[in-house]
């Protein structure tokens, strides 16, 4: 694969890098980085003016359903949605059937990712923390981190017993491997599926109260630092978990959290349809906890931009909104989604989103650095962020449509990615 | 809900409501009509009610109980409704213990849709209901002064109540224990009371609503015990209040626990006289989304 990027902007935050170049990469591999670089040959020339070129991006929550619910994703449409949306990675989330508790099914993944698309998206399986995701013995953590586990969750579920979180996040801490956590109180959430509040009330639905989740965060933070070990928090939806997080970073101890994109976006408002694809855990909240995530992600509280994409499929969501099930797609609207809400809206400059899309997590799952120089592979997310595009769910590259965000115009989206010698263009 | 509209069904409720003192108490307007009545959650009152509307009004009617139906074997309830709208039925009235589902219902059928009661969210008919007891012997809405007394938590009967009142010019405040007041409920511009007492001197009516035994006692509240002696509505509790207050439930009532059997039999209770203007108000609703076009 012998590509020739003219003109493209870009901006590198591990070098410090922002200008415009032309990039030269043959077999998969950055040959040239310079200016006026011209074609020869076979090298296919594609013109960037105006379009950004970034080091991978990586979404660190996704669920790819394979193994066990193929008929709402698997491992090839969801890599296949990645790409259409600018990842370059993914870590995927161990609420698989069989749950990711045992090596042979990272093996399994591991083997389905080499096929789809040959590769073109790297996929880092999350090990499970509690064998079946049940909360009651340790996964055999070690075990899983050999075969390429690159953190523990019981994602979907939060790690409830403290003395079980406890012992995890010590036992993690052997292998520098991060705790993630979805963090929810389980008796003060008992039967919620919405965020508690006003429009809970008017809504007759049962609420989560914020408390539930800042609760949690709370108690894993005094684990962590008991512990001295390593913990993120995920998906965090509330301004409690912000503040809590700020302040144990203020007091030094390794503690890191994401945020989604629809959490930085939409308020419980959106849920006054009772459309299901407003129903996702953590819930939709206020408009001051979405303040919260947008000073957090200023700020540097939150690390990272990850889209918790959980497909379901249509007949699932069809249902009441109490039967429905939690989740959202995300993948693809995710880069659109930050462009709009944070860099138009001067929250976030691009140097700072991309090291929330591509630097930050890489860091947290202790993954090597994408080094953008001549001789290294190519790892690159291209996106334009001034084109404008109205979301079709119908279009996405992933198997499931349930996203609150059809019809919804917005600015910025992937161009193509560039990774492990392939190439993906939308 | 407009006024305007809660005045329209209130109004054409009255004409019904003489019709049913008549000796023949049925009318030709729904003739023809079929309607389905979807009962997804057990209910008595609410169902026989809307049953005997139907009938008064010349309706064909097509009753449902979720027990023994294909809801058991596991169908969806969008299936289950497009299959019984399929035999060509022209409305469908239903009851769910999910909050939202008629709404749901009404974007994957074409009939009209009727609430019946929908978890903790609406039950409009027996807020309209309430709203034509008070008109009825009030001879108006505007600037009375009612309480809803219990569970709001849990109360499609309070939200439905809340929103019609307020929207008549009513005052509404609501009292409770502080476990049973869902969060930002002033917000709907209710006064909120914690105490029984304070409030009983300040009302016309009482909307007492029934206390989930089974569910409640031990979590959200200590005790029925408890529960009565601080919210129970009593005579000794009335007469210490001073003044007559009108006292209304939207049954099954447990008697002696949030209203004791004298003032639920007493000359101020017009619980009875709400049920027999349901079927009134039902009728109006029913005639109302029946003729149109």
């Amino acid at each position: 694969m012998n590509i020739l990027l003219k003109n493209g902007r870009l901006i590198d935050p591990v070098s410090g890098r922002d200008e415009t170049v032309d990039i030269h990469i043959v077999n998969g591999r950055i040959d040239k980085l310079g200016h006026n670089i011209t074609a020869s040959g076979s090298t296919q020339s594609i013109d960037l003016k105006g379009k950004i070129v970034a080091p991978g991006f990586f979404d660190m929550h996704v669920h790819l359903r394979e193994p066990g619910f193929e008929h709402k994703e698997t491992i090839l449409t969801g890599c296949t949605s990645a790409a259409a949306g600018g990842f370059t990675a993914v870590a995927c989330m161990p609420n698989t059937k069989p749950a990711i508790d045992d090596e042979s099914v990272i093996k399994f993944i591991h083997e389905r990712a080499k096929i789809a698309l040959n590769g073109l998206v790297d996929v880092y399986p999350i090990g499970a923390v509690t064998l079946g995701r049940k909360g009651e013995h340790l996964a055999p953590l070690a075990e899983l981190a050999s075969a390429g586990a690159v953190a523990f969750t019981d994602d979907g579920d939060p790690v409830h017993d403290a003395e079980i979180m406890r012992r995890a996040l010590e036992y993690s801490s052997m292998f520098k491997k991060a705790v993630i956590q979805h963090a929810q109180d389980l008796p003060l959430t008992k039967g919620g599926v919405m965020n508690e509040g006003f429009n809970s009330t008017t809504l007759g639905l049962p609420g989560m109260p914020s408390v539930a989740e800042d609760l949690m965060v709370a108690r894993d933070i005094q684990l962590a630092k008991y512990t001295n070990a390593q913990y993120h928090v995920a998906h965090l939806s509330t301004a409690g978990c912000v503040e809590l997080v700020r302040d144990a970073k203020k007091n030094g101890l390794h503690v890191t959290c994401e945020v989604t994109p629809h959490h930085f976006t939409l308020t419980d408002d959106a849920v006054r349809t009772y459309d299901t694809n407003t129903k996702m855990n953590p819930p939709l909240r206020s408009r001051d906890d979405v303040e919260a995530m947008k000073e957090g992600l200023r700020d540097g509280t939150i690390d990272a931009i990850a889209t918790d994409h959980a497909p379901h499929s249509f007949d699932e969501k069809q249902v009441e909104f109490q039967q429905a099930p939690f989740g959202i797609v995300g993948l693809e609207t995710a880069i659109g989604l930050a462009i709009t809400e944070l860099f138009e809206k001067n929250i976030l400059s691009l140097f700072q989103l991309i090291e929330k899309f591509s630097t930050n997590p890489r860091r947290i799952l202790h993954l090597h650095e994408i080094k953008i120089q001549e001789g290294e592979s190519a790892n690159f997310t291209l996106f334009d962020p001034s084109v404008e595009w109205k979301v079709d769910v119908q279009k996405f590259k992933s198997k499931s449509k349930n996203s609150p965000f059809g019809g919804y115009v917005l600015r910025g989206k992937a161009v193509g990615i560039i990774n492990n010698g392939q190439a993906y263009w939308n | 809900m407009p006024k305007e509209d809660i005045q329209l069904i209130l109004d054409t409720a009255v004409s019904f409501r003489e019709v049913l003192e008549r000796p023949i108490k049925k009318v030709p307007p729904l003739q023809g009509k079929t309607i389905a009545n979807l009962f997804f959650e057990s209910s008595t009152r609410t169902r026989l009610s809307f049953e005997l509307a139907e009938r008064r009004l010349s309706a064909d009617v097509l009753g449902f109980q979720a027990a023994g139906s294909s809801v058991s074997k596991g169908e969806t309830l969008k299936d289950t409704a497009r299959n019984i709208e399929a035999m060509k039925i022209d409305m469908v009235v239903m009851r769910h213990a999910a909050s939202g589902a008629p709404h749901y219902l009404s974007t994957v059928i074409e009939s009209a849709v009727i609430n019946a009661g929908d978890g903790g969210h609406e039950h409009p008919t027996q807020a309209l209901l309430d709203m034509y007891t008070l008109r009825e012997k009030f001879n108006k809405l505007q600037d009375l002064h009612i309480c809803i007394v219990g569970d709001i938590s849990h109360s499609r009967v309070a939200r439905s109540n809340i929103y019609g009142l307020k929207t008549m010019g009513a005052k509404v405040s609501v009292c409770g224990p502080a476990t049973l007041i869902p969060r930002d409920v002033e917000r709907l511009g209710v006064d909120v009371y914690h105490h029984i007492d304070d409030v009983l001197p300040k009302v016309d009516a009482l909307n007492i609503l029934r206390i989930q035994l089974e569910r409640d006692a031990g979590r959200l509240f200590p005790s029925i015990r408890e529960y009565h002696n601080y919210y129970g509505i009593t005579r000794q509790r009335l007469d210490k209040a001073g003044g007559e207050v009108v006292i209304m439930h939207p049954g099954p009532i447990n008697r002696d626990v949030e209203i004791s059997a004298d003032v639920a039999d007493g000359e101020n209770s017009v619980i009875l006289q709400q049920v027999l203007n349901g079927v009134a108000v039902r009728m109006a609703v029913l005639y109302l989304l029946g003729t149109r076009n």
